[in-house]
């Protein structure tokens, strides 16, 4: 994963509450067993006038310049809302998103961004509308990950990250790797573990194989 | 880890986090021992292709199972052909990869076949005190055996399967109390419905539910699934339901639960995951049964729920806060106006299965209003079971007959329509009663309008061609 420390970014004002995986993209929209191919459907069921043609709805903010080179969206509130599909956050990733400022998520797709390398950022809703009714002129922000600030016009909000997630953001890290370096912890833990609740360990010899 | 358990007053969620608490790390996360990884060809097969890309492998295969149920077609004498057009890629590629990592898959054909949430319970995969996860948003589902049972990203999956843990906050603890019987003629999945029409759908956000209180005790297993089903449209992080006899009695037999003195060791375990007394939970909710009608929902949420027969809330009557642009779309999505009447709309179409309320119980539920009956003219009524165990029992049961009989299509064990997977779908503007758990725009095809309800309300909506309440039907001529 690219690492995101700071970035200068056009941000797209989508101010609606609960964008939920299916708008973001819709579920015919993933045909392929990949993780990639995905940035085509982003918000297709809004991104086009006519899904098929790919006809671009001329209403919709993405296909209005300058925001159609947006790496930044601004959202509202409960964005990622629904199924726990992490297509959603693909679509995001690949289409170039590197950052959604809004006033909260749920908590699979939050999740989902950090291993993703796309920053979900918390601001108060007044925060999240200032800066919306900002980029509408502006439309250039700076996040900063180092300072958790974001910074639009001539004004800056504060933001906290958990120390884990800004790190795996920062430094672009995969989580699986941080976890298998303790392997020989959980394989203690298991053992002892499987003598305390041997029911719960389903392999042949009802013992831990970490 | 070394350092001893709390002591109590603890809940119930508490003990079964501190029994697989492996270590702290840094930013307020916990590494977490998980028990059980269960995987559909939707999300597992491109987990576990992209586990094999990186050349990790599965740290014990024994402890995960994968099954087809997302994209898998219903229809009778099906085959790998989807009708989503490039589906059958997804079930080649999980039967290959699950063959590779040594995975029990629950294969098209294979009698133990069905949706994640209805297999696992039936062959005893899911147990009282295990973690379990799934790629998956219903997977609170399970909860209803006292596990600690929630839904993950592809990402987390992989994550999951490599090193058999998962690094979490831990979520807060919430519990709903409802006291009281409900009254006859109401299911798990009004009381469902009307808790997120009471809490709204972000409403336990974060939190592990657990649902306790007479009424709670007084479900079967299959309705306690049901009622956890719906903790994920409160946001919630799980949910739970302490394990008691009916628990036991349901496990008991099962092919992967424990047999003989393993049992016993594993009941002694199961009778102490229960809330202590005096546990502390960061939010509790009272609700009385005897409050709860047959709901029906009328918007895009499944928060907009409503007891059937009333009328179409007018925004400054919400009892939980929508914008009013956001209430203005789900009308609009929906057609439908405020203070209207949403039982003088005539349906289109008539589901019943998904996760929520395919299971046995449901099926005979919704036969007993459908026997003797036609649906109405006009309406595509259609009944997928939940497994192809369920599909077997209701079939010895005569259920099938019942449903063909009344004009209901009877597929093959999938997740179906519950959600659009890019081949069938009932149409746009297609007005739909369902007894899923989401009515979001689009979620059953695009632009369909789905009302949820109980599969008793399904079964008397399709008798009657527009919404209604199966305890007013009229007696069979
Ligand atoms: S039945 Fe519906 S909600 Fe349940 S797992 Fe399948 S698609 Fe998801």
């Amino acid at each position: 994963m690219t690492p995101l420390v700071r970035l200068t970014a056009i941000a797209a004002p989508l101010m609606r509450e609960n964008i939920d995986t299916d708008a973001i993209i819709p579920s015919r929209e993933m045909k392929t067993v990949s993780k990639t191919g995905l940035a085509d459907g982003l918000f297709a069921g809004w991104r086009y006038s006519e899904i098929d043609s790919r006809t671009p709805d001329p209403v919709f903010i993405l296909n209005q310049p300058p925001y159609d080179r947006a790496n930044v969206l601004i959202s509202g509130a409960n964005f990622g809302c629904g199924s726990s599909r992490e297509h959603a956050v693909w679509a995001l990733a690949e289409y170039g998103f590197r950052a959604v400022v809004a006033p909260s998520f749920s908590p699979i797709f939050e999740g989902n961004c950090i291993r993703n390398g796309v920053a979900p950022i918390i601001l108060p809703l007044p925060a999240v509308e200032r800066i919306a009714a900002i980029v509408a002129t502006r439309p250039h922000i700076t996040i900063d990950l180092e300072t958790q600030t974001v910074r639009a016009g001539d004004e800056e909000w504060r933001f906290s990250l958990g120390n884990e997630p800004r790190q795996m953001l920062m430094q672009g890290l995969d989580a699986i790797e941080l976890t298998l370096q303790r392997r020989p912890e959980i394989a203690t833990f298991r053992a002892m573990d499987s003598e305390r609740r041997p029911w719960a360990y389903l392999s042949g010899q009802h013992g831990p194989s970490a | 880890m070394s350092d001893s358990a709390p002591p109590p007053p603890r809940t119930l969620a508490e003990k079964i986090w501190w029994d697989h608490r492996i270590a702290e790390m840094d930013g307020g996360t916990t590494l977490v021992l998980i028990d059980r990884i269960l995987l559909h060809e939707r999300t597992g097969g491109v987990a576990l292709k992209s586990l094999s890309a990186a050349n990790r492998s599965v740290m014990v295969p024994d402890q995960v199972f994968a099954t087809m149920d997302h994209i898998v077609d219903t229809f009778p004498g099906r085959t790998d052909k989807t009708l989503m057009p490039t589906g059958t890629a997804f079930l080649i590629a999980t039967r290959e990869a699950a063959h590779e990592h040594g995975i029990t898959l629950f294969d098209l054909g294979d009698p133990r076949q069905g949706i994640v949430h209805v297999t696992s319970p039936e062959q005893g995969i899911v147990l009282p005190g295990v973690t379990l996860v799934c790629p998956d948003s219903h997977t609170c589902t399970q909860g209803a055996f006292g596990a600690l049972a929630w839904g993950i990203g592809s990402t987390e999956a992989e994550h999951a399967l490599a090193t058999m843990t998962l690094r979490i906050a831990r979520p807060l603890d919430m519990r709903i109390t409802i006291d009281g019987v409900l009254p006859s003629g109401v299911t798990a999945k009004d009381l469902a419905l009307h808790i997120v029409g009471r809490l709204g759908s972000g409403g336990a956000k974060g939190h592990i539910v657990e649902f306790a209180g007479s009424a709670v005790r007084a479900l079967d297993m299959e309705a306690r699934m049901t009622l956890c089903n719906l903790a994920t449209e409160l946001a919630a992080f799980g949910a739970v339901v302490a394990p008691d006899q009916i628990t036991f009695a349901y496990l008991q037999g099962r092919t992967y639960a424990p047999s003989g003195a393993g049992w016993d060791v594993a009941l002694g375990y199961w009778q102490t995951l229960n809330s202590d007394p005096g546990a502390a939970f960061a939010a509790e909710h009272h609700i009385d049964a005897a409050d709860v009608a047959p709901m029906v929902t009328w918007g895009t949420s499944p928060q907009h729920a409503a007891p059937i027969g009333a009328p179409v809330p007018r925004f400054d009557e919400l009892g939980v806060r929508d914008s009013q642009d956001s209430y203005d779309r789900a009308l609009d999505y929906m057609a439908l106006a405020p203070g209207g009447d949403l039982t003088a709309l005539p349906i289109d179409a008539a589901f019943i299965g998904s996760c929520t309320n395919s299971r046995l119980s449901d099926l005979r539920r919704a036969a007993a209003i459908l026997r003797g009956r036609k649906v109405a003219p006009g309406v595509r009524a259609i009944c997928v079971p939940g497994s192809t165990e369920v599909k077997r029992q209701a079939e010895a049961e005569g259920l099938d007959i019942v449903f063909r009989e009344a004009g209901f299509e009877w597929r093959e064990a999938g997740c179906s329509m519950c959600f659009f997977a890019g081949g069938e779908s009932f149409g746009a503007q297609e007005r739909v009663i369902s007894s899923t758990n989401r009515n979001f725009e689009s979620r059953q095809g695009p632009g369909t309008r789905t009302h949820l309800a109980s599969p008793e309300t399904v079964a008397a909506s399709a008798i009657a061609g527009h919404i209604a309440d199966p305890r007013r039907l009229e007696p069979i001529q």
